[in-house]
């Protein structure tokens, strides 16, 4: 360890102001804080500090992604297995979901933390560690095979337009991975919605009759779609338990209830993602998925909007991010609340688009503010009133 | 009893170094200072020069706003230095204490037979004026206004902060005599608050003449900024007084004695204090007069008050005039290898369940001053209000402070708060926000402003 130190200390001047390398001093000192808490001292104000810093909050996030990242890779290669008909056993099955969903991670961590290092360089920060969770989230609600050229542009617009320019983590308005998906969404809509885009090689198969093995045909009868395109009791009661342990296509991560709601309870358990937003989330999507139901919008009940498409991933890693939800604990339940029913309105009640959980959690970033604004206003109104009274 | 208020929300810091409760030492001073950075915003006037000769009650200094709130020196003696810092501001007024100490002599007055006038008289002529305190800002109180109210806490939640019962065991006739007395300065009463968990145990539920009231609670329920928000926050253009039980004791032996005796129990604490107890000292005694208590050779801090909301006075420093506590701790100016990512830190303590802290509750933690991390910006939203019994958004204040917008300032809460019961928002904080200095600019603001 002392060895270690020696060695940063002895290279740190070269990357000081002033020193040779001294335009990268914001690179050196992210990568000096990620081995060694820094020797500072509280300087005004209280005197101790608790331990926690955001590295440690951050990787919390990071690690309750990590069930729904490992059932990604390996349903991926399942998906594969499947659509061609393969018998492959469990090494090729993770070893094609390692090759499809590895590069996604390299070109979101690289692009992402570029931008990152570049903009805190001018800005004259610190690295914020935000993007540790950012670059975890987007290649998980991405369909597999997006082309990679195409995710580098959604995340470095995300990064750019969607975080740097309000001043980074912490000032941003919305959810930087949503926007990178918004952004591939509206841009290149062949790539993220259909039926052959969700499962690993089937779209160059289609297009060039390649796939990542040749050989084998598309197996008779594949079809490809997500629950979502045809969401119909006839359809979905036989793969309610696929949807459940997420055995289906759909985006990497965001398939598995279980492994979500894995991530979801070391989330609750250590606070760093609200409760509240989530029930909030759930109550919302469940009044109107049932809503539907007794209008005749559709013959699922209101449970089943809750395990299909990426419902329960925006729920509990997406809407709860503490930057862009709301920040008031009343406000909290009335935006989860609005995420969740403006989801699965979206869903019953729009053609045009089969699922709405990220519009709607885009939507409700811009309205968090707004909500805040008013559970405030409410709750001065309220002690104003009290203390005529008293 | 009957009106108890329970406050779930807030945290006792399970730092080490609690004094014991038996007394060690006497000092006898040597020098001692008086500080005018201990009162917001005075500017002082020096009324003695190097050399002059003072009592135990000389006043030293005058506020330049309102020449008749007076600074007194505490000790008999000979104005030895007058220390000065940039621009030549005023910093300390160091006095050299004689052998035996002289008062001077105010009277011993019966409290039941003075004016409301002729009490603030002789707590101005005294230099005790300063000791009340008065809210919205936490400045010296303004003998011209008659207060709201005037709020004491009976009890303190400050990490390791000395006991009231023992450290003021002796004083509690004065208390009575001082809260006879200020009860002539407002029509709204002296509010005394009590800690239900002790109340019977507490020789202070016995004091006549103030409203009563309980609290069952985590720090900071024993601030008395907490209390007040609980009991009758403070609306624009109220204003509403706070004095301590030191202060309170150092009111009635002037009425009961004639004297200006400061003297009073400071508990030494903190994980580097050696045999952590209880001095008998005054206030402005200079650190090393309890250099039995810490090995100068190691690199600490030396905290007037308590760890969160104390001021750091280092080796060559002097007690601030509010205080009862010295907390030692170690600079922790060290690097730590991969500390945020080791899945245990048993040796630090943290109130955020990533960490493993709540496994051992009743563990104590020889908490260093570490920043434990880098600033950032807000991040987290939740934490903050866990910790602050206030019924304030401190995050929508604390970004007005920032913005200097005074009407958001107004409307999120800055009349109700002082630093000190932010202290624990800025300790739970993982952004490392210094939050109390983003409170003291906000009140500067505020009294540049407003006043």
């Amino acid at each position: 360890m002392n060895g270690l130190r020696n060695l940063v200390d002895k290279i740190k001047p070269t990357f000081e102001k002033g020193g040779k390398l001294g335009f990268l001093h914001s690179t050196f000192d992210a990568f000096e804080t990620f081995l060694f808490v820094p020797n500072t001292v509280t300087k005004r104000g209280t005197h101790v500090r608790d331990c926690v810093d955001l590295k440690r909050v951050m990787i919390m996030v990071v690690l309750a992604l990590v069930p729904a990242m490992l059932f990604g890779i390996w349903n991926t290669g399942y998906q594969h297995n499947l659509a061609f008909g393969l018998n492959w056993g469990f090494t090729d099955i993770v070893l094609y979901g390692l090759a499809k969903v590895l590069p996604l991670y390299v070109v979101a961590y690289l692009v992402g933390l570029a931008i990152e290092f570049v903009s805190a360089q001018i800005q004259g920060h610190e690295v914020n560690e935000g993007y540790l969770v950012s670059g975890m989230l987007i290649p998980l609600i991405v369909p597999v095979d997006v082309p990679l050229w195409m995710l580098a542009i959604a995340v470095a617009f995300a990064v750019i337009i969607g975080k740097e320019v309000f001043g980074g983590t912490g000032m941003n308005i919305w959810n930087p991975a949503l926007l990178t998906r918004a952004f591939l969404f509206f841009s290149y809509p062949s790539k993220m919605s259909g039926d052959t885009v969700w499962t690993g090689g089937v779209a160059r198969f289609m297009e060039e009759g390649v796939a990542y093995q040749c050989g084998n045909g598309l197996v008779d009868g594949f079809s490809g779609a997500t629950p979502l395109a045809n969401p119909t009791l006839a359809n979905l009661e036989p793969k309610f338990l696929d949807m459940v342990i997420g055995t289906i296509p759909g985006s990497v991560g965001e398939t598995s209830v279980i492994a979500i709601l894995l991530g979801a309870i070391l989330l609750i358990w250590t606070g760093v993602a609200s409760w509240k937003i989530m029930a909030s989330s759930v109550l919302g999507g469940l009044a109107i998925g049932y809503l539907g139901y007794a209008l005749g919008a559709t013959d699922l009940p209101g449970y089943y909007q809750l395990v299909m498409g990426g419902f329960l991933f925006g729920t509990v890693f997406m809407a709860t991010d503490p930057v862009t939800s709301a920040q008031t604990e009343c406000g909290k339940w009335i935006y989860g609340f609005l995420v969740g029913a403006l989801a699965v309105t979206v869903r019953l009640w729009n053609p045009g688009y089969p699922e709405g959980m990220m519009l709607a959690i885009l939507l409700m970033n811009t309205f968090a503010p707004l909500i805040d604004h008013y559970v405030i206003e409410a709750s001065i109104k309220r002690r104003a009133k009290k203390v005529k009274i008293a | 009893m009957s009106n108890n208020i329970y406050l779930k929300k807030g945290l006792d810091l399970p730092i080490s170094g609690e004094a014991a409760q038996s007394t060690k030492k006497v000092i006898v001073p040597d020098v001692v200072a008086v500080k005018p950075t201990d009162f917001r915003g005075l500017v002082p006037k020096l009324l003695v020069r190097e050399g002059d000769k003072v009592l135990a009650g000389t006043p030293v200094l005058a506020d330049k706003m309102s020449q008749n709130i007076l600074f007194a020196s505490p000790v008999s003696g000979t104005v030895a230095e007058v220390v000065r810092g940039e621009k030549r501001k005023l910093l300390e007024v160091r006095i050299k204490a004689d052998a035996e100490q002289e008062y001077v002599d105010f009277g011993v007055k019966n409290v039941a037979d003075l004016s409301a006038e002729q009490i603030k008289e002789a707590l101005l002529a005294a230099g005790l004026w300063p000791a009340i305190n008065q809210r919205p800002y936490g400045i010296i109180a303004n003998p011209e206004v008659k207060p709201k109210a005037i709020f004491v806490s009976a009890f303190s939640t400050a990490p390791l902060a000395a006991n009231a019962e023992y450290a003021l065991a002796e004083d509690y006739e004065h208390i009575q005599t001082a809260i006879d007395a200020l009860g002539k300065l407002t029509d709204g009463g002296v509010h005394l608050s009590l800690n239900s968990a002790n109340y019977s145990g507490t020789p202070f539920h016995k004091l006549a003449n103030v409203i009563q009231h309980t609290f069952t609670g985590k720090h900071p329920v024993g601030n008395v900024g907490v209390q007040i928000s609980n009991i009758s926050p403070i609306r624009k253009g109220e204003t509403v007084w706070t004095v301590s039980l030191v202060m309170l004791a150092a009111i009635g032996k002037l009425f009961n004695t004639g004297k200006y005796d400061l003297r009073r129990k400071i508990a030494v604490t903190g994980p580097k204090a050696i045999d952590p107890a209880y001095v008998v000292g005054y206030p402005g005694i200079a650190v090393k007069d309890v250099a039995e208590f810490y090995n100068a050779s190691e690199n600490l801090r030396f905290v007037s008050g308590d760890v969160l909301s104390g001021t750091n006075i280092g080796a060559e420093g002097f007690l601030g005039f509010f205080d009862n506590q010295i907390s030692i701790l170690e600079e922790g100016d060290k690097y730590e290898l991969l500390g945020w990512a080791k899945p245990v830190r048993c040796s630090q303590f943290s109130a955020s369940r990533t960490y493993f802290s709540w496994l051992t509750p009743k563990k104590k933690y020889d908490m260093d001053t570490n920043l434990h991390g880098g600033p950032r910006a807000f991040v987290l939203n939740n934490i903050y209000s866990d910790v602050l019994p206030m019924d304030i958004f401190p995050v929508h204040l604390l970004k007005a402070c920032l913005a200097g917008d005074i009407d958001n300032m107004e409307k999120f809460g800055i009349y109700e708060v002082l630093e000190e019961d932010l202290a624990l928002c800025e300790y739970v904080d993982p952004s490392k926000i210094y939050i109390q200095q983003i409170i003291t600019d906000g009140i500067a603001l505020m009294l540049k402003e407003m006043c």
